[in-house]
């Protein structure tokens, strides 16, 4: 295929949704079934322009992989966008009058448009038979669908496919501007997607699962992420001003770099990252600004789905690998950048792993969790791990989309189970209320257990074990080394990875295995086509994904696996690291890492020690129904302190939330009542001063001849009172009325000389 | 390369749906829509000048139409949240986002 084709068809690769989104939204929006057909078939285009980009460009590197380590970005094409007139840098050589708009591919952006493309499809699929199509219509807009279509259908698949445009966007984007925009496209599809039901109210009992209505739960996302984009915003300037442009291969290149360094000094490059990492932080759910991702869960399960696993908080992992080489010269040049993002990793990961055993909503393990993998993601870049961090991005999108829906599926086979007892108390997520599922819902059984096996890393099947193993191995081989950020980040992560495998296998147990716990549980029933065939074909690829990444010598058998996914995705910036290297900017080359049993074994004990775990408590013995959690006991106050999430929301509501308000409410008494109203109020003394002695006047000096003068203005003020009708469109018709007359005067008076006539006559008078 | 009047052309059409729009929907929110379709008439309007003005630079024109365009979108955005706002606290007050019903200066 010619350069050209290629270019056009990564321009078209977002269209397909967009497209969706307008035409949904501006004309089908009233026919059901039309609505997700064009939302199919934008995302089947997606899926095809950029499989078929991915194919090219993977056939290209093996085929010449030097000429492709020499120019990773194999597809590229840019227009110009913003005119921001002279060049701002020129010691950097990039030297532009235009910010561009274009696209460009190259390992990176090829293995992310497989996977975002693929599961997002899986996930359109499965909306259709989540929102009940085919069923009698719902008639409360705004409240999930009891067993009724949803009403808000339509409008469900608009935002879907807006969010799918916002993610394409963002992947396929050459530059860091474009890939902003993506990421706030994204920002107000997962508000409007998480207050999907906007009208749903909670009645909490005592004993229930707490929960935040949804319409606070967007509000929350949306002003937690905003905070972060905020400081992103900032490193983009910052990025723009050091670097002269925007475009990543240009900003990023070795060359570039060097003279960035020498510009303005490794410390400032530091402060550079940590800006940009700001926006990873709120966007991936890190620790401080985590707090969001859990309650987003009260969106529909596809929701979840699509934000947890395939888009949103992958986009804040991508950014970060994208602009690997700016994070490489950072920490070699300070540790302290290296400590910051390690750290915050390594304790999210741990810290929402601890969350994760104890909650008891289905759906909020799986949050806790995803939270706690992306935080192995960050650490790895942390020490510097590009590959082990693409590759658990790739896998953790498969298997945790894979495990979204499969619990949205058991969500919905305990609401089927709900209606048919008529019980409207019993919460359908809760976890001690389910049970011996497995017999009920046999594909959803097998398939959550293939992800769940999948984010515990079992071993040598499933593609989490892969992943998990390569950033187990990255951090070992740098702690040899004597990085002791590596040494911290690996027992972290170890002790997630071993919470990891525990909460899976409790989940699993309590959900799947033993005896139905409630009447819902009794009735559930395996849901429809539309929801499990995406759940079989997900599976199929929460094994498989890992497979293209074994080491090359692992466990000493040299030549029987290629690590292909390490030289194709290391293919994108290879050259730059080892001229970085060269110019003793890095510590270290791109290269696969030395074979070691330490890891694996690691990997091995916690992943099946954890899962046994898992099992041996909670399904050695049937647990009655109502039990209280037999990890409650040993654990004492360290579980109170688990279930209710490290009190982080407690304590920011006080040290954020009340304050603002308090201030807020000073300031409204001090300005509003006390200034404003204050200058207000002496005016009108003033005027009352006058009016008095106004008055004294009147009485004294004039007397009855006025009266004359009251009467014809009171006439006058009711003849012109007619005008004021107070209708603020009849005001808005009288003034552009005089606007327009005013403004064609002007014209006639131009076009036919007056002007020059009333001034020569001005002139002839003056 | 389109000619200059076919951008005036949409402009003007996009002006006057939107002044339709503020004149004939009796709902404040659709009102406050029509002010902002009108807002970015202008703005395509400006950009279109700019675009077809004479530059000194063609490769490098100076970024003025466009800036231009950019404050107007700013405003347009502080006004939209204040207007909507208002609104909102009108709705509140007196449970009506009808204009008609919004006639307290008559009395």
């Amino acid at each position: 295929m010619s350069q050209e084709t290629l270019q056009t068809i990564t321009w078209l690769i977002p269209a397909g949704p967009l497209l969706a989104f307008f035409l949904i939204a501006l004309f089908t929006h009233r026919n059901r079934t039309l609505s997700w057909m064009i939302a199919w078939t934008g995302v089947i285009a997606a899926l095809i322009l950029g499989w078929t980009v991915a194919g090219y460009t993977s056939v290209q590197f093996f085929g010449e992989p030097e000429k492709v380590l020499e120019h990773p970005v194999q597809i590229a094409g840019s227009i110009d966008w913003i005119p921001v007139g002279s060049c701002i840098v020129e010691d950097t050589g990039n030297c532009e009058s235009w910010i561009d708009a274009g696209v460009a591919v190259d390992g990176l952006t090829s293995v992310m448009l497989i996977m975002v493309t693929f599961t997002v499809f899986m996930i359109f699929v499965y909306s259709v038979g989540y929102h009940n199509y085919g069923k009698p219509r719902g008639s409360h807009p705004g409240v999930p669908n009891h067993g009724k279509e949803d009403p808000l259908f339509s409008r469900f698949f608009a935002y879907m496919s807006l969010f799918a445009f916002g993610m394409l966007l963002l992947v396929t984007s050459d530059n860091l501007l474009f890939l902003f925009i993506g990421w706030e496209i994204m920002g107000f599809c997962s508000y409007s997607l998480i207050g999907f039901w906007y009208a749903r109210k909670y009645h909490l009992g005592p004993d229930d699962i707490p929960h935040i209505p949804p319409y606070l739960a967007a509000k929350k996302a949306f002003m937690v992420t905003r905070i972060a984009d905020v400081v992103m915003l900032l490193g983009i300037v910052f990025f723009y001003r050091t670097f002269g442009t925007l475009n990543f291969s240009e900003a990023l290149s070795a060359h570039s770099l060097e003279a960035g360094v020498a510009q303005i000094g490794v410390a400032a490059i530091g402060i550079m990252v940590l800006l940009l990492f700001t926006g990873t932080v709120g966007k991936s759910a890190q620790w401080p600004l985590h707090v969001w991702l859990p309650d987003a869960m009260e969106g529909p399960t596809p929701v979840s789905a699509v934000i947890h696993a395939a888009a949103m908080v992958s986009a804040g992992i991508y950014m970060l690998l994208r602009i690997f080489p700016l994070i490489a010269v950072a920490i070699e040049g300070n540790p302290g950048v290296g400590w910051i993002i390690g750290g915050i990793g390594a304790f999210t990961a741990l810290m929402a792993a601890t969350i994760a055993i104890s909650q008891n909503d289905v759906k909020g393990v799986l949050a806790y969790s995803t939270i706690s993998q992306l935080g192995f993601m960050v650490a790895t870049i942390g020490i510097g791990g590009y590959i082990a961090a693409a590759f658990h991005l790739i896998t953790h999108g498969f298997f945790k989309a894979l495990l979204f829906l499969a619990s949205g599926s058991v969500i919905h086979g305990m609401e089927h189970g709900a209606m048919h007892v008529h019980d409207h108390h019993t919460d359908p997520q809760d976890m001690r209320y389910m049970g011996g599922l497995r017999k009920k819902m046999p594909i959803t059984f097998w398939t959550f257990l293939i992800g769940g096996l999948a984010l515990s890393g079992f071993p040598f099947v499933t593609a989490g074990f892969w992943s998990k193993d390569e950033i187990f191995a990255e951090a070992f081989t740098l702690m040899q080394e004597g990085n002791l950020t590596a040494l911290f980040v690996l027992v972290m992560l170890v002790l997630a990875a071993f919470l990891t495998a525990f909460y899976t296998g409790r989940q699993i147990t309590m959900t799947f295995l033993g005896k139905p716990r409630s009447p819902l549980a009794e009735h559930a029933h395996e849901s429809n086509k539309f929801m499990t065939i995406p759940l079989v074909l997900l599976a199929v690829f929460a094994v498989s994904a890992g497979w293209w990444g074994i080491p090359d010598n692992f466990a000493g058998t040299e030549g029987i696996f290629r690590n292909y996914f390490h030289a194709f995705v290391g293919s994108s910036i290879e050259e730059t690291i080892a001229e970085l290297y060269k110019a003793g900017l890095v510590a270290h080359k791109l290269v696969p890492l030395p074979w070691n049993w330490t890891p694996l074994i690691l990997s091995l004990v916690v992943a099946l020690g954890g899962l046994f775990l898992g099992w041996w408590i909670y399904g050695r013995k049937p647990l009655p129904a109502g039990f209280t959690d037999p990890i409650q006991r040993p654990l004492g106050p360290l579980y109170n302190f688990f279930q209710n999430k490290w009190y982080w929301d407690e304590l920011y509501h006080t040290v954020f939330y009340r304050p603002t308000v308090w201030i807020a409410e000073e300031l409204m008494v001090f300005i509003d009542k006390g200034i404003i109203d204050g200058i207000l109020h002496l005016i009108a003394r003033i005027v009352y001063v006058i009016g008095h002695y106004a008055k004294r006047f009147e009485e004294i000096v004039i007397s009855d001849g006025v009266d004359w003068l009251k009467d014809k203005t009171l006439t006058f003020a009711n003849w012109t009172r007619q005008l004021q009708t107070g209708n603020v469109q009849e005001y808005a018709a009288v003034s552009s009325l005089i606007a327009a007359v005013f403004a064609f005067s002007i014209v006639l008076l131009i076009n036919y000389g007056w002007l020059e006539k009333i001034q020569l006559w001005f002139q002839q008078i003056f | 390369m389109i000619p200059l009047t076919w951008y005036l052309l949409v402009a003007a059409l996009l002006f006057f749906i939107g002044l339709y729009g503020v004149f004939a929907r009796r709902n404040a929110v659709a009102i406050l829509m029509g002010v902002e379709l009108m807002l970015n008439a202008v703005n395509i309007n400006l950009i279109a000048f700019w675009r077809y003005g004479t530059v000194v630079n063609p490769l490098a024109p100076p970024p003025s139409g466009w800036a231009w365009a950019i404050f107007v979108l700013a405003v347009a955005a502080a006004e939209a949240a204040v207007g909507l706002a208002l609104i909102i606290s009108v709705y509140r007050r007196r449970d009506a986002t009808v204009a008609e019903d919004l006639d307290l200066l008559q009395q």
